[in-house]
């Protein structure tokens, strides 16, 4: 039975586990919760589309990336730069010294408009951009790195470098990004006002949709001839290579695909949230998009949304009432999720709790088959 | 742009600026030299490696409050005090560490590097909560202070020199450490080949425990030397990190020489490309550089050559 369930696109748990998630995002979130608590979980679940990048490239793939959060700006500061063109038409603007650019522009004494921005007067050419952006950088940065074999903590460090520079590079080019405030002031998508409570909880939905649509192809990957390979690769690389396939275009692909992913979050953060900043790009926030991905399973794919509802919505409930405790707790977490449980809440439901419904039940239904992680994560 | 200027003054802003790099470069060789033996020698990413420094520091200040109130006629020695308090207090928690955390992760090194971070989080927040979020100066004995006039348009400020002196001998003890104890042997040779070094009777776990230690206890000591130049607050250490690294990496992660030679190079380019482009440009050029060169070039500047 667990090798046919195994091949199909959604095995019977799985596809429970795909439907009870759609439940609480669909249909549980919204009914309880306010607008304003509506559109922060809509935040948290932008985050959720990194941490499932993650699940592949790191779960599956082995290959752990700190510079995440420089995709999930560059997707993120591409819509933003779309939004903020449209809020500064020349009426809109008309104190300025030079009507028609952004407000930060003319604070710096910028008098037109810098010739990159200018394809993201268009939309079409601005979605394109929220994830071509990322993976161009990314096919780069992978094909630099991976033909090279450069692998394990080293990437991670340079990774780590990449999100360093480009939030120095933000913060220090105000006059064309926004600099430490990042882009602010964000108003209208093609005329409709994103503002309106209205609006939030249809961007809700759109997002909860494209969340969905990212799940499945990462379900597809996870489930085709390239997810096992990437699992081979990660547990004996050189086996994989020496059998005649390619590892770095593997790879490349797999980083490419997770720098997508974040990009299209970091697009749905901009609309939802209302701004994009550096302070999204740097390397706190990627590295605790790793820990999203972390406390969710590193090999989960439906693990990482719960790890980044989870971890993001503790953040907000602690960082209110106890703020030094949080960064106590946030700290502890690292900690424990890497000692004691390497895979998560994914882990802990697939050996503790599912067989013990199972049992309960007396259904005998498989539990999630999950590869044996605690033997060998990454290296 | 440089018109207005006549020779000499050229000539002086160019030994001036030169100089800045060499006291960033001490900071970043006094930095590296404790990363470069945990992470050169026994491969260990510590992310936390930042916060042992700052422990350094703030120990440091403490010691220099307390010269001051008690024993003011020794105050002008109370940093050699530190110095070895300092090293003691983070070799102390280092050895700690590695007992309760590393020890168990040796075969993950990137869950090594997420529960360093974790660590790095947690003491930022003890430092908050005991020292407070404000930065914190030490007050500099008096023959520290003032500068040492070289000729009537250089000069070179005092507390900059000590800081240079103290990273090259720390250096110097840092090699002969490594090269001529037998500690330094032990830890070669587990680096070369564990299991072979462990059938010659070296106890490899207490080797690691004492190296990470010793790692941490030097950047204990390079927080110390740290506060002589600026002050000290509880997220300083993070701000270095990712520098420091890109330095061990850079220059080859097991070469000591490496590591001096790529701090060199990478402080003196930011510091004399920061007179030319704005400071956040000039680090932007030189990380992107760097990490150009690593990608031609991964094993760094001096790659050991090693029969695996």
């Amino acid at each position: 039975m667990m090798t046919n369930a195994s091949n199909r696109f959604l095995s019977r748990s799985e596809l429970i586990g795909f439907a009870v998630l759609a439940a609480i995002i669909f249909i549980v979130l919204p009914v309880m919760l306010d607008t304003f608590r509506l559109n922060l979980f809509g935040k948290y679940l932008t985050y959720a589309f990194v941490a499932i990048g993650l699940v592949l490239c790191w779960g599956a793939g082995g290959i752990l990336s700190l510079g995440q959060g420089v995709f999930f700006g560059l997707g993120g500061y591409c819509m933003a730069m779309f939004l903020k063109l449209e809020a500064s038409t020349p009426e809109n603007t008309a104190i300025q010294s030079t009507p028609g650019i952004p407000d930060f522009m003319d604070w710096n004494q910028l008098t037109a408009l810098p010739v990159w921005w200018e394809p993201f007067k268009v939309l079409p050419l601005a979605l394109l951009a929220v994830v071509l952006v990322p993976v161009v950088f990314a096919f780069i940065i992978g094909v630099a790195m991976f033909t090279r074999r450069v692998g394990g903590v080293y990437f991670a460090i340079i990774t780590q470098a990449f999100a360093a520079i480009l939030t120095i590079l933000i913060i220090g080019q105000q006059g064309y990004t926004g600099g430490v405030n990042g882009i602010t002031d964000l108003r209208t998508l093609l005329g409709w006002d994103i503002r309106t409570d209205e609006a939030k909880e249809v961007l809700y939905y759109v997002n909860g949709v494209l969340l969905f649509v990212v799940l499945f192809a990462a379900q597809f990957v996870r489930k085709s001839k390239l997810g096992r390979l990437l699992i081979a690769m990660r547990d004996q690389e050189d086996r994989v290579r020496f059998s005649g396939y390619n590892v770095a275009n593997f790879k490349i692909f797999v980083f490419c695909l997770g720098a997508a992913f974040a990009g299209i979050g970091g697009a749905m953060f901009t609309l939802q949230v209302g701004f994009m900043s550096p302070t999204l790009v740097g390397i706190v926030p990627s590295i605790e998009m790793v820990i999203f991905c972390a406390v969710g399973g590193r090999l989960s794919i439906l693990g990482a949304v719960y790890g980044a509802l989870l971890v993001n919505w503790a953040k907000t409930t602690f960082s209110e009432s106890f703020p030094e405790l949080w960064l106590l707790g946030l700290g502890g977490l690292f900690i424990a999720v890497v000692m004691a449980f390497p895979n998560g809440l994914a882990g802990i439901w697939a050996e503790q709790i599912a067989p013990r419904l199972a049992k309960l039940t007396k259904s005998g239904g498989a539990s999630v088959p999950l590869p044996d992680a605690a033997k060998s994560p990454a290296e | 742009m440089f018109s207005d200027y006549s020779m000499s003054e050229l000539g002086a802003i160019f030994a001036m600026q030169g100089f800045a790099g060499l006291i960033l470069f001490s900071v970043f060789v006094l930095m590296a030299l404790g990363l470069a033996i945990i992470f050169g020698q026994m491969g260990v990413i510590n992310m936390a490696h930042g916060e042992f420094m700052i422990l350094g520091a703030y120990v440091t200040y403490l010691m220099s409050n307390f010269f001051a109130d008690y024993m003011p006629a020794l105050f002008s020695m109370y940093f050699f005090v530190a110095m070895i308090l300092a090293f003691i207090a983070s070799g102390a928690l280092g050895l700690f560490v590695e007992w309760a955390m590393i020890r168990h992760l040796y075969k993950r090194p990137l869950d090594t590097l997420l529960a360093t971070w974790g660590l790095s989080l947690i003491l930022q927040q003890i430092y908050r909560s005991v020292f407070g979020a404000r930065e914190v100066g030490v007050s500099i004995p008096d023959w520290m202070m003032g500068s040492l006039p070289v000729t009537d348009l250089i000069e070179v400020p005092i507390n900059g020199i000590f800081v240079m002196v103290l990273a090259v001998s720390i250096s110097l003890a840092v090699y002969i450490l490594m090269f001529k104890s037998v500690w330094g042997r032990q830890v070669r040779a587990i680096n070369q080949n564990r299991v072979m070094a462990g059938a010659v009777g070296i106890n490899t776990e207490w080797t690691d425990r004492l190296t990470f230690g010793i790692g941490c206890g030097v950047a204990g000591v390079a927080g110390a030397a740290f506060t002589m130049i600026g002050s000290t607050g509880p997220t300083a250490g993070q701000l270095y990190i990712v520098d420091t690294f890109l330095v061990v990496v850079f220059g080859g992660a097991a070469s000591l020489l490496g590591t001096i030679a790529s701090a060199f190079s990478i402080s003196q380019a930011q510091s004399i490309m920061e007179f030319f482009l704005s400071g956040s440009m000039a680090k932007v050029l030189t990380l992107l550089t760097v990490v150009g060169i690593l990608m031609i070039r991964p094993q760094g500047l001096f790659a050991l050559k090693l029969r695996k």
